[in-house]
């Protein structure tokens, strides 16, 4: 044994960021099957069913067909479900199992472990989209208009996601407090906010409570990224992405510096 | 510069909240759970110091406080001068601790364990100590393992092996030996008496008096939250008159004259 315990280690300075955010990339990339292939194949069914059924009845914008209209909200919902997922379920594994204890002991701030959760989130959300997007193109050709405005979007509706786990993951100390979290936040907020249909086909009152979801500007401003044509403009909708990504961002922070749940 | 140093530490846990029917039917709010109280002790560098009491006598509290994990209610403590609070990283740095739960990430193997846990301390390539650190523990041919393959023994290797990837000057060892089989222990305190030789301090709690009774030059004893005894272990034994540590540490908790049970009164 050659340590001498008086002396930090050569590196010793560094930042624990890169490690705990590759950590977090491998632990779903590990069970890729899972977390990466399952989310595409079930918007590939809803793919098949959907352009099945209303390819020819439904037509939302001019000059696009409704499988068109539906592969970004598909690939939208998958990207933000899956970047949910990924901080929340790790949080609470850890929690549970009682391995958090690890990202606690070592010198990482508040700052560092919020990065690397939700980077890893919106690394896994990203993929997923990109999976779904493939995969579409066995229906229909999907090329992006304003890869800008596509990327954009999809990173910061990811990276809103990817918080919200975070959060959710911090406040679930059981698996049933986070489904609860998931099936009656989440996902009613993700399928009443576009995906299959246009805004303007609902009456004015829905309309104006979906004005109010955030996440109806994500695959709003997303689909403005593929076909240059949206219900509202984009540049509302990035306002409102951005500002939400701020809002939710701030409070997590504040939870992860204060050890919400975390240091007692 | 003392290798830890704790002055006048307090923790009082916040009561369990009311459910709305307790509200409600009246049921009055709870006090607070008073687990460590005004606790004070200095540990030098190089020592082998023990911190024993019976269970809930705040021990795990004590150590949590020292290792972030939870708020001192007031009171300070600094790790190789470093406050756990005001300079977390450095403290932490100087810091290994080995839980007292048998944890461990599902995920990875005994090396990805070792490698990630070195570069939350920022240290990239630390496989040469990683590797010294698995021969010590008997674990090298291990090392491929998934942690869930492992038995209990062997976890526990891996946790004290998390604990000094980053080679601490200070280790802090929350009952490592509790449940865990002869030549574990053997091997174990062999590794922990050769690093305390070259000079890492350690921290040990066990139940185990006889190890304590061992291994440790100073031994503190916690009682109900409180310091009961605090002194070199021969000095201890000689004082309380006891054949070993088991009947000195009996008799310091049974000790209704101890200063203390005032308070508690």
């Amino acid at each position: 044994m050659s340590s001498d315990p008086l002396m930090a280690p050569a590196g010793a300075h560094r930042s624990g960021f890169p490690t705990l955010l590759l950590k977090e990339l491998s632990r779903f990339w590990k069970v890729g099957f899972q977390t990466v292939a399952a989310p595409i194949v079930t918007a590939l069914l809803y793919l098949l069913i959907f352009s099945h059924v209303l390819e020819d009845r439904v037509q939302v914008y001019d000059g696009v067909g409704y499988t068109r209209f539906l592969v970004p909200g598909l690939m939208m919902m998958s990207m933000l479900q899956n970047a949910f997922a990924n901080p929340s379920s790790s949080l609470i594994q850890s929690r549970i199992t009682g391995n958090l204890v690890f990202i606690l002991l070592p010198p990482l701030s508040h700052r560092e472990i919020f990065s690397a959760y939700v980077l890893a989130g919106i690394v896994r959300g990203l993929s997923v989209g990109v999976g779904v997007w493939l995969v579409a193109w066995l229906f229909v050709p999907m090329p992006v208009h304003n890869p800008v405005w596509a990327l954009g979007f999809a990173t910061l509706s990811c990276g809103i996601m990817s918080v919200l786990g975070l959060i959710a993951g911090l406040w679930s100390e059981k698996f049933d407090q986070l489904a609860a979290f998931q099936n009656f936040l989440i996902l009613p907020a993700t399928f009443l906010s576009g995906v299959f249909y246009s805004i303007h086909s609902l009456p004015p009152f829905w309309q104006s409570v979906s004005r109010w979801n955030p996440i109806f500007y994500t695959i709003d401003g997303f689909r403005y990224g593929f076909f240059s044509a949206s219900d509202v403009s984009p540049w509302l909708s990035l306002a409102a992405v951005s500002l939400a990504f701020l809002i939710l961002s701030a409070c997590a922070l504040r939870l992860l510096a204060r050890g919400y749940k975390l240091r007692s | 510069m003392s290798a830890l140093i704790l002055e006048n530490l307090s923790k009082t846990y916040a009561p369990h909240k009311r459910s709305l029917t307790q509200m409600l039917s009246g049921v009055k709010r709870q006090k607070g759970f008073p687990a460590l109280r005004d606790v004070s002790l200095v540990v030098e560098h190089g020592e082998f110091f023990g911190l024993l009491g019976p269970n809930g006598a705040g021990k795990t509290t004590l150590i949590s406080i020292i290792a972030g994990l939870v708020h001192a209610s007031s009171g300070r403590a600094r790790v190789c001068g470093y406050d756990v609070v005001d300079d977390f990283r450095q403290s932490r740095r100087a810091l290994g601790i080995v839980p007292q739960e048998l944890v461990y990430d599902p995920f990875f193997t005994v090396r990805e364990t070792l490698r990630i846990q070195s570069g939350y301390f920022g240290l990239r390539r630390n496989d040469d100590w990683i590797d010294e650190i698995l021969s010590n523990l008997g674990l090298l041919d291990k090392a491929e393992t998934n942690m869930r393959a492992l038995s209990g023994g062997m976890k526990r290797r891996v946790l004290v092996a998390q604990a000094l990837v980053h080679r601490p000057p200070v280790i802090i060892l929350d009952e490592p030996t509790a449940g865990v089989d002869v030549d574990l222990r053997r091997t174990l305190w062999d590794f922990i008496s050769r690093l305390n030789r070259q000079g890492h301090t350690i921290l040990l709690t066990t139940h185990y008096l006889e190890e304590a009774e061992a291994l440790c030059g100073r031994i503190a004893m916690l009682k109900q939250g409180e310091l009961a005894a605090l002194d070199t272990t021969s000095a201890l034994l000689a004082r309380f008159g006891g054949h070993d540590l088991e009947e000195t540490f009996v008799r310091i908790m049974h000790d209704d004259d101890a200063p203390h049970l005032e308070v508690l009164a």
